[in-house]
């Protein structure tokens, strides 16, 4: 599959891609401290049951999100 | 463990004191650790200034080499990702470990790390380092069942980070002992930066802030620089402040970029490190699982049903279980202050003795089994994981109402009594949405407002109007109930609006593997919360219970004397039987009493609500707990029987209104009065609650003004609508 930049919360469940940058400074500090850098793996785990929030894996957590902050996360899909 | 609670910490046989400041990420294990190191040695306070709960603890440790005692005070720190502060918690991290001057600064740290979570450890655990504060890292083993299997170079660890590496089992006490000897036996701050922070700070600004304050190491410069060119968690001296903001200016500090630098390099070094000495084999068996518990208790029909499932256990148990030890409370001080009764000297000192200060007692007391009950639930939901689940799944819900997913289980344990529900609120780590939560939750259904609305509504609801299968009367007692629910949500959302707060609401958070609950954390959790509400709220409820009891019991002078004397006569004495005379002696001492006098003094004012001075004063006893309202009322019409409800009932549909000639006790009547009980804050023992919990008296005042005012108007309405 071809290399596409979308942000994380475009990807699908089951889908990962690689961490490339953060869209707001101040929330890329929060992701970065939880292991979620540049670089890093990350997988779309699931969407809670009403569409918000969703649950990523991201060096050996699972984190959740809100589906806004998420849109924060610049991937590459894989 | 409970062998410990007596023994005594000899301070004055120790050499010297040290201070030390147990800390790491939340869920590292960093709870169970300090409990293996001071065991229920603890006190449990609140930090200056804000909410978050303080832990401490001390223990005397005597160095196996020169058999020095010191006596140290160990600090149980909020759980904490970073030093660059997000959340209340962390604050409180940041200004402990990087202002000087803090009364609670430590003389070194202990830094626990999960294994599983070992790189984000490090993150923080290098910041410490950096900041050149003594510090042991401690790798905690507890849960060697996450992962198949670890090899960790410890000496290799140790030399990268500079700082001696333990590996413990809390739970098993490996290793507690030797943290204590490194701890006592010379340790030394740590001699080399992980990362070097001036590759990203422009060299000028660090030199000149470096000579203000020449004992700090680079980063802990740095970090000084951060507080002022953000949020300023602490203080500085004014000409030190002015200086720093000049030189953020003048050499573009740019607190973002930089930050971003020092986390991505951090994390580089990390990753460096763990490669060379760290080899965790992931039990990957453990966490398919997890992932597997998470299909079902996530799942979007299963998730919500399970949720479901869960809140009517909690719920049950704290209505329906925690009666039974209640009743036991209540018996065994019934029993004591008859006896008090029967061999004290009669007299003012025996009365405020036995109805004052026990009965105050009692009130306090009869909340523990529900407190224990409920702690006992959230205790087991956070430590295995599943109120995690509960935030993903209910977020969605509750968020528009600028509440928080973990408010359900306060919420919904409201409807058994507040006290306990407002504690659960803990549980909610931003400031915003656990206030919004502890000012909303008074307004659901309580157990002390069934006497209430019962007495009432059998009172001006025919018993005969059966719509169906409906009875009319079951009917509005549960519109009662959904009018709490809907005013507590409706009560959330204005205040979403109004109360500001600094604090940014984020929703990334972990959802941790599921684990076994400790029983020790359970019993400890119990314990504490048990012994803050006894001794912090307690205090409180006893003081004005004590208030109360002197108010409906006391009168100007002369008043109760002339009483006495008027039902004594010859006359009534042929007339009544003796417990006749008894009854309407003691209504007429009411109506005397200084809260006879209130409940006059507030007529005026609860006239337009159709209320009547009588049930002013049972407006003002009730705020011992909603139900006195019956007892007052029985009391007032000299019922015969004050647990009779048949009996006041009668009394009370026959009372007649001087003003109309007709029923004193009309629908209007009735319907206000449900109203006013079910929004207005009549409740002492809650508002005691909200204090200790807020650690401010501006909260219980807001609470009460707002839920009066709700009542009032509620009230004010319903009976113009239905006046006839």
């Amino acid at each position: 599959m071809s290399k596409e930049t979308i942000t994380l919360d475009k990807l699908k469940p089951g889908e990962s891609g690689i961490v490339l940058s953060f869209n707001d400074e101040e929330n890329a500090l929060k992701f970065m401290e939880m292991g979620c850098t540049p670089g890093q793996k990350i997988k779309m785990e699931s969407i809670a049951p009403l569409g918000d929030p969703v649950a990523v894996i991201v060096s050996g957590y699972k984190l959740s999100m809100r589906k806004t902050e998420a849109a924060l996360i610049n991937v590459e899909r894989i | 463990m409970f062998k410990k609670m007596k023994l005594k910490i000899g301070k004055e046989q120790a050499q010297r004191a040290m201070k030390v400041a147990v800390l790491g990420n939340p869920n590292s294990g960093k709870s169970t650790l300090f409990n293996a190191l001071t065991g229920l040695n603890q006190q449990t306070g609140n930090y200056p200034g804000v909410t978050v709960e303080k832990h401490s603890g001390d223990a005397l440790i005597q160095d196996e080499k020169t058999g020095e005692k010191v006596y140290v005070t160990y600090l149980d720190l909020p759980g904490t990702y970073s030093l660059y502060p997000k959340t209340l918690d962390e604050e409180v991290c940041f200004k402990v470990l990087c202002d000087d001057t803090n009364e609670d600064r430590p003389d070194a740290a202990i830094i626990v790390a999960d294994a599983s979570s070992l790189r984000r450890s490090l993150f923080l655990a290098t910041q410490i380092i950096d900041l050149r504060i003594p510090c042991i890292f401690v790798m905690n083993m507890m849960d060697i069942a996450r992962v198949r299997s670890v090899h960790i170079d410890i000496n290799e660890l140790s030399k990268f980070l500079g700082v001696p590496v333990v590996a413990a089992n809390a739970r098993k006490r490996h290793g507690v002992e030797e943290v204590k000897q490194l701890l006592v036996n010379g340790l030394q701050p740590p001699k080399k930066d992980f990362i070097d922070i001036k590759e990203f700070v422009p060299a000028q600004i660090i030199e000149s802030v470096q000579k203000m304050f020449p004992s700090k190491s680079p980063y802990g410069v740095y970090q000084t620089i951060n507080n002022e060119a953000g949020v300023e968690h602490y203080e500085i001296l004014p000409t030190q402040k002015i200086d720093i903001k000049k030189l953020i200016k003048s050499t573009g500090f740019d607190k973002h970029r930089i930050q971003s630098q020092e986390t991505i390099a951090r994390y580089k070094a990390i990753n460096d490190i763990v490669k060379e000495c760290v080899k965790i084999d992931e039990e990957e068996k453990r966490k398919s699982l997890s992932s597997r518990i998470d299909n079902i208790l996530i799942h979007k029909f299963w998730g919500y049903l399970i949720f479901l499932g869960v809140l009517f256990v909690i719920f049950q148990s704290i209505f329906l279980i925690a009666k039974y030890p209640m009743d036991g409370i209540e018996f065994f001080f019934v029993k004591l202050s008859e006896l008090g009764r029967d061999s004290l000297p009669k007299g003012e000192l025996s009365a405020l003795l036995i109805n004052g200060i026990l009965a105050g007692l009692s009130g306090v007391v009869v909340f523990v089994p529900q407190i224990a009950l409920l702690f006992a639930f959230i205790a087991i939901l956070e430590d295995t994981g599943y109120m995690a689940r509960v935030s993903f799944i209910m977020d969605r819900l509750m968020r528009p109402l600028g509440l928080n997913g973990r408010s359900v289980i306060p919420l919904m344990s409201g409807m058994a009594c507040a006290v306990p529900a407002i504690m659960g609120a803990r549980t909610i780590s931003n400031w915003k949405e656990r206030i919004i939560t502890i000012l909303v939750t008074p307004l659901m259904s309580c157990s002390a407002r069934l006497p209430v609305y019962t007495l009432l509504i059998s009172l001006v609801i025919p018993s005969t109007h059966n719509y169906g299968f409906f009875n009319m009367q079951g009917l509005v007692l549960m519109a009662m109930y959904l009018i709490g629910f809907i005013a507590a949500l409706a009560a959330a959302l204005v205040m979403k609006v109004i109360i500001k707060s600094r604090e940014k609401t984020h929703f990334i958070m972990e959802l941790p593997l599921y684990h076994i609950p400790k029983f020790s954390t359970i019993g400890l959790t119990i314990y504490q919360k048990v012994r803050m509400f006894l001794f912090d709220a307690g205090k409180v409820i006893i003081a004005i219970s004590i208030v109360l009891w002197f108010m409906a019991s006391h009168a100007p002078p002369g008043k109760f004397p002339a009483i006495e004397t008027a039902y004594q006569n010859a006359d009534s004495v042929k007339k009544y039987k003796p417990a006749h005379i008894e009854t309407m002696v003691s209504s007429a001492k009411l109506k005397e009493s200084y809260a006879g006098i209130a409940g006059k003094w507030i007529e005026p004012v609860i006239k337009p609500l159709g209320f009547d001075w009588k049930i002013g004063i049972a407006l003002i006893t009730s705020f011992a707990a909603r139900e006195a309202f019956v007892g007052t009322m029985a009391t007032l019409y000299s019922a015969d029987s004050k647990d009779n409800t048949q009996s006041i009932r009668e009394k009370m549909a026959s009372a007649v209104n001087p003003a109309t000639g007709g029923r004193e006790y009309t629908p209007a009547v009735g319907f206000s009065l449900m109203l006013f009980y079910a929004f207005a804050m009549q409740c002492m023992s809650t508002l005691a609650v909200v204090y200790r919990e807020t650690k401010s008296i501006k909260w219980p005042i807001i609470q009460f003004l707002y839920m009066g005012a709700m009542a009032y108007l509620a009230s004010l309405i319903i009976y113009s609508i239905f006046k006839p």
